[in-house]
């Protein structure tokens, strides 16, 4: 895997908004450099403004870096629209259904876009709502559907385009611990049986060490405090000491904001 | 015991209709009747204009022109909403000139049309386009502007092509604006267009009403303008049965029905 080329790679990424009515510059990002390896699962772990969302956005295309350069599958996903069409799947923070369109036709929104012929489009987003357990639904509109449902349904629909790259917006965070405990296991399931790379953004510690193959610890503004590696044979001692040391870096706060 | 609410609200609306026919006709017999008419010559006239073909061609006229009008002030209204939701330069030159259209009364249209125009068509539809038009292009510009950004940015993850970004969320955002405009603007439309035919026209309903009002015929200027209103009742109803279709998947709470 190391001679591969990484997923994602972010070079000496800065990212700056310009505050609204004159107020001077954010900065978000701050030389930001780390990699994701192909069919890695890395989390993103910080506190809320610490800039975990610029990356992911950064990471989506959906905004440009000030300076530095992004780099996903070899390419640069501001830029290349056209490319990236199909390539990138995101789970975010809330479900974004759109109101209008049934279950189904909410899983069937990428495939859709994607040109794929309907009859084969159809399978595969029945497939994949059969596969998050919501045969049944497939004609309910998102207001008749539970949290958990529709969250369901939008992982469903990222998946449903069979992406490079998943990106994950801390989706499970508006989920009461039972149901996200159910995505979560669900999530990693999906994501190992069909070789994704996946980034997951998220507050909760235990989340990230439970899903990342590695953990990346963020410090405002965005860049990189701690870095851990998971060990799947730790046990409940070491996990405990992987968690206080999250916990010790986070309490710092960043030094330059 | 009546339960169904729409039974209720029909019933409602007929027992107040019934209230004011029963005063008119209490109004007969106590004034001249080319003042108060009583009510049965009035419903004789009105059924007199249904079953004479070149009178009821009178009202397709006025119906054609209001629709006439419509359309184009709602082909332009959102040709004008999209460049002003496209660049804010064209909206500090657009948005003043339409502000100041909407405050031109619809006579001074119709004495500015006859000056400037002869054909008769044309001048009803101008004066019909430029009265409208403002409503249509803001309501229009409303409904764009309320476009979610999370569903947008949802969208845009799958990298659409612009037909199929406005077919699957421009679209959807704004069909419950554009429908709300219609139904606004069709009222303005048929007092505007009467406006115009009674001053500038030799057909329609306006005209028909002005030769009512030269013969001092009371139940005849009631039968025309019960055909306008009935015009717009039916239109009014088949927009109200085209949005609870195409606005179907709005949850509704028990406590609004």
């Amino acid at each position: 895997m190391a001679d591969e080329q990484p997923a994602i790679l972010f070079r000496d990424v800065t990212k700056v908004f310009r505050r609204a009515n004159g107020r001077g510059d954010l900065l978000a990002v701050d030389r930001l450099s780390f990699e994701v390896a192909k069919g890695e699962i890395v989390a993103v772990l910080g506190k809320t403004g610490c800039g975990k969302s610029t990356m992911f956005n950064l990471v989506a295309g959906l905004i440009e870096p000030t300076t530095g350069t992004v780099d996903v599958i070899g390419h640069d996903p501001f830029r290349e629209f056209e490319f990236f069409r199909g390539k990138i799947g995101i789970i975010f923070q809330g479900d974004r259904l759109m109101p209008w369109r049934t279950a189904l036709d909410n899983v069937l929104l990428g495939l859709d876009i994607l040109d794929v012929e309907r009859s084969r489009s159809e399978e595969i987003a029945r497939g994949w709502l059969a596969r998050l357990g919501l045969s049944g639904h497939e004609n309910d509109y998102p207001h008749a559907l539970s949290g958990g449902m529709r969250q369901r349904v939008s992982i469903a629909r990222a998946f449903a385009v069979e992406p490079e790259i998943l990106l994950c917006d801390e989706p499970f965070s508006a989920l009461d611990e039972m149901t996200a405990r159910d995505l979560r296991d669900e999530f990693i399931r999906l994501v190992q049986q069909n070789r994704k790379t996946a980034v997951f953004v998220t507050h909760v510690i235990n989340e990230a060490m439970e899903i990342g193959d590695r953990v990346l610890v963020f410090h405002r503004p965005a860049r990189i405090a701690l870095e851990l590696h998971r060990d799947r044979s730790a046990d409940d001692a070491q996990r405990r000491n992987i968690h206080q040391q999250i916990l010790d870096v986070l309490a710092v706060e960043s030094p330059a904001t | 015991m009546i339960s169904n609410p729409r039974v209720i609200r029909a019933l409602q609306a007929a027992a107040s209709t019934l209230v004011l026919a029963i005063l008119w006709q209490i109004a007969s017999l106590f004034f001249p009747h080319y003042l108060f008419p009583p009510l049965q010559d009035v419903v004789k006239r009105t059924f007199d204009i249904f079953v004479s073909v070149p009178l009821l061609i009178e009202v397709m006229v006025t119906a054609g022109r209001i629709f006439a009008g419509l359309f184009g002030a709602f082909l332009l209204g959102a040709l004008v909403a999209i460049m002003i939701g496209r660049s804010p330069f064209i909206e500090s030159y657009i948005t003043p000139v339409l502000v100041f259209l909407q405050g031109i009364p619809a006579l001074s249209w119709v004495v500015i049309a006859i000056i400037w125009f002869h054909g008769i068509e044309f001048r009803i539809f101008f004066i019909m386009v430029l009265t409208t038009l403002p409503a249509f292009t803001f309501q229009i510009l409303d409904a764009f502007r309320s476009m979610s950004k999370d569903l947008f940015e949802m969208t845009m993850a799958f990298r659409p092509r612009p037909w199929t970004l406005f077919r699957v969320l421009i679209l959807p955002t704004i069909i419950p604006g554009i429908l709300t405009a219609w139904k606004v603007n069709l009222g303005n439309a048929a007092r505007v267009v009467v406006v115009a035919e009674l001053v500038g026209a030799t057909g329609g309903v306006g005209y028909q009403l002005l030769r009512q009002q030269q013969l001092f015929d009371m139940a005849g200027a009631l039968a025309w303008t019960l055909q306008l209103v009935l015009f717009v009742l039916v239109v009014q109803q088949a927009i109200v049965g085209l949005e609870n279709f195409l606005l179907r998947y709005r949850a509704v709470s028990e406590r609004a029905m």
